[in-house]
């Protein structure tokens, strides 16, 4: 999770590097399966929705970002507050809607933030992400910190309005922001081919002048490659960026989600051919990177720290009742 | 340690399903992600996954069974050499709900000023921007023709040039985006005044103010601010229609989370608009087309800022308190003076303040008149009088001497006619109807 610290413009991987994905990946997998039985168990209740299959996307992406870069999502968000470097004990207590949660309860899955790690939610309106990251791009700008926003959205959202009144800003005024299009092939239960007119969602913002491009989202190292790119064009003050990531999630939608709009082949095959984490782990062994002691001894510590975050959340108590009345305004 | 394993919840909603199937038998091995049982629940069927690796010691509801509670203990797992042994669940205690209670501001006095000059509601709101935008470089201004046009309504003339295009930004016509983009701006720290040309454009962009302005600080638990200020010409104007003529002050007093304000001299204007722009929350200010151009005596002090939550008593009276804000104050004002002829003295309420709304000033005054009559320009359903209505029942029902009357907008859109126009508004004879109403004067 030191992903900041990394110089900009390095183009490969150190195998140092190729091991700490592998971790991030593989936390976020065993925090999300946790999360899933926590829900199964009632103590995680409401809307959860899990990032399995995704990892690859976020820790790319965050793999290369910039000391000041910020970042934004939307209700999909545990596996990028794990990656922008939030405790798992605070984000699984928030799951728990427990005081040591990081909205202290009060906000719940969709609704956690941390202006340290310079993670901006969590947002559970679909799309209303994407004019408010553009907003965090237009500070960056506003304050020449040498930031970009990173704005993700699923596949889903880039049939909202709002996002095309924000590509139009973030290119008329070049804003560094990279938009990435989450694309994991449903909104919701509809598919894409369902939903968009025209399947080639990078392209989704040429009208406004905008350059995007087609990633491989579950190779992390593809990911990567592309991130260097944006981000890259995003800071040199020419504007925004579109990454479209094609990527697959393994889960349904939601908890709630029994997922009957896709075959049982379909995600069987995602998960056996292009699980981002296995492919990974096999460039690692067969590149002689890490050995299966190795991969073992970050199995152990990622279940360790999974483990210490669902015994935190539930460990830690419910909020005070008065905090039903704090945080509604701030006190001038 | 045996694990029992629950009756899960698979939705929201769901309080209890029913087991269709079990998938493994007493006495099966069962790896972590192995599907365990189907479950159908109020939605679909879903399948239950182990938690664990492990071996079905025993199954506590048999297959088939319908109306298992969630939470109820379903089957229990074993680890290597375990058999099965009470397993207490832990029910957690539920909490008690405290019950809101309704702390009016304490009163504080408004510092006298020595001297005053001749502004227009226009002028004082430019000039309170640019004193904020002077003294704190955070502070922008961004909306449809703010800069190159000096406003649509001139409100912010001469502003382009004394801060340039990095500050006063010029939109393209999108409300949804450049709300949205305001708040991101303000989560990162800076304060953004978002000009909408009219508060009816708003309505493109009400998700922003309301699910991501005035509820992020709750959601994160006092973590991430948004110090952001919405404002625009509210109320009907003049012939515009009924797209153009809302007032939109009961829509957003609505929500916590929002400070709402709405003033009406140029005093007002610019004291809460200061106010307003250093206050660290979203703040929705209300301001009028027709009061623009209207003049007023405004304190010439560079200190001069007015308190948020702060009534005032425009006229004193003891007969009758008239609340009112916005342009319906003057008709407030206008309809005392056609009383006094009558022999009734009307006090004269200037809220200022929608939310959160001055209720002891309201109910000092109420104390003295023992009558109460509210002016909006809004519609009367859910509006500002139906709540301080209500105000009063929890908080001045003692001292009532008569039922609280509304002077409201009629409740129809806004036509364009000129005839119906007028017949839509509230008009000084209403009031003066109402308060002689409630001063059984009829």
């Amino acid at each position: 999770m030191a992903a900041k610290k990394k110089e900009r413009g390095a183009s490969e991987p150190t195998p140092e590097e190729l091991v700490r994905y592998y971790r991030e990946m593989l936390l976020i997998r065993r925090f999300e399966e946790k999360a899933g039985q926590l829900y199964g168990m009632g103590l995680i209740n409401g809307f959860c929705h899990l990032y399995i299959g995704q990892e690859a996307v976020v820790v790319g992406m965050q793999a290369v970002a910039g000391p000041a870069d910020s970042c934004i999502t939307s209700y999909r968000d545990h596996g990028h507050m794990l990656v922008c470097g939030m405790d798992p004990k605070g984000v699984m207590a928030e799951l728990t809607g427990r005081a040591g949660g990081y909205s202290r309860g009060k906000g719940g899955s969709m609704h956690m933030f941390s202006r340290e790690k310079r993670f901006y939610g969590g947002h559970g309106i679909v799309g209303a992400q994407v004019p408010l990251g553009t907003g965090l791009g237009f500070a960056h700008k506003y304050t020449k910190d040498d930031g970009v926003a990173h704005v993700y959205c699923g596949d889903g959202a880039v049939n909202q309005g709002q996002v095309y009144e924000s590509f139009n800003m973030a290119s008329l005024w070049k804003l560094p922001v990279v938009f990435v299009i989450e694309n994991n092939k449903y909104a919701m239960g509809t598919s894409s081919v369902r939903h968009a007119a025209g399947q080639e969602l990078y392209k989704r913002g040429a009208a406004y002048g905008i350059p995007g491009e087609p990633v491989n989202g579950m190779s992390v190292i593809a990911v990567r490659e592309a991130a260097i790119r944006a981000l890259e064009h995003a800071r040199s003050g020419n504007g925004p960026y579109i990454l479209e990531m094609n990527t697959y999630r393994y889960r349904g939608h939601s908890m709630s989600d029994p997922a009957k709009y896709r075959s049982k082949e379909e995600v069987t095959k995602m998960r056996e051919q292009h699980d981002p984490i296995d492919q990974l782990k096999e460039k690692l062994l067969a590149d002689g990177l890490i050995d299966e002691a190795g991969l073992k001894e970050i199995d152990r510590e990622v279940k360790a720290l999974v483990t210490e975050a669902a015994e935190f959340s539930q460990a830690s108590p419910e909020p005070d009742p008065s905090e039903l009345w704090t945080d509604v305004l701030i006190e001038a | 340690m045996p694990i029992e394993i629950l009756m899960p919840a698979l939705s929201p909603t769901m309080t209890e399903g029913k087991l269709a199937k079990w998938l493994k038998a007493e006495g099966d091995a069962i790896k972590s992600g192995e599907v365990l049982a189907e479950i159908e629940t109020d939605k679909a069927t879903m399948e239950l996954e182990s938690i664990e690796d492990g071996v079905v010691g025993k199954i506590l509801v048999a297959a088939g069974t319908e109306g298992v509670a969630v939470n109820t203990p379903i089957a229990v797992l074993l680890g290597e050499g375990e058999d099965a042994s009470a397993l207490s669940a832990a029910a957690a205690p539920a909490a008690a709900v405290p019950v809101a209670a309704l702390v009016p501001l304490p009163a504080a006095a408004e510092p006298v000023y020595a001297s005053f000059k001749r502004q227009t509601v226009r002028e004082a709101l430019r000039d309170a921007m640019a004193e904020e935008m002077r003294s704190d470089a955070s502070v922008f201004l961004l909306g449809e023709e703010v800069a190159q046009y000096q406003g649509a309504y001139k409100v912010s003339q001469g502003l382009l040039e004394e801060f340039g295009a990095e500050r006063v930004i010029d939109t393209p016509i999108t409300e949804m985006g450049f709300a949205g983009l305001a708040c991101g701006a303000g989560y990162a720290g800076l304060k953004p005044i978002v000009e909408f040309m009219t508060m009816n454009f708003s309505m493109q962009a009400i998700d922003h103010v309301i699910n991501s302005a005035a509820k992020t600080l709750y959601m994160s638990g006092g973590q991430l601010q948004c110090s952001i200020v919405f404002r625009g010409p509210n109320g009907a104007a003049s012939r515009v229609g009924a797209q153009h003529s809302q007032d939109y002050a009961s829509w957003y007093a609505h929500c916590p989370g929002l400070k709402v304000l709405a003033p009406w001299s140029a005093a007002d204007a610019k004291g809460l608009l200061k106010a307003a722009i250093r206050d660290p929350n979203p703040v929705v200010f209300l301001e009028n087309e027709l009061l623009y151009g209207q003049s007023f005596d405004v304190p010439d002090d560079p200190d001069f800022v007015l308190p948020i939550g702060k009534a005032k008593v425009e006229r004193a009276g003891t007969h009758v308190t008239i609340t009112a804000y916005s342009r319906m104050v003057q008709v407030a004002l206008d309809a005392a003076e056609l009383l006094k002829a009558e022999g009734i003295e009307a006090e004269v309420i200037n809220l200022r303040t929608i939310r959160p709304l001055d209720i002891a000033t309201i109910v000092d005054s109420v104390k003295k008149t023992n009558r109460i009559v509210s002016l909006e320009e809004g519609w009367p359903v859910a509006g500002i009088g139906s709540e301080i209505a209500a105000v009063m029942m929890e908080h001045a029902f003692d001292w009532l001497d008569a039922p609280v009357v509304r002077v409201c907008g009629a409740d129809v859109p806004m036509p364009y006619a000129a005839n119906l126009e007028k017949l839509a508004l509230p008009q000084i004879e209403h009031v003066v109807e109402a308060a002689r109403a409630v001063c059984y004067r009829r």
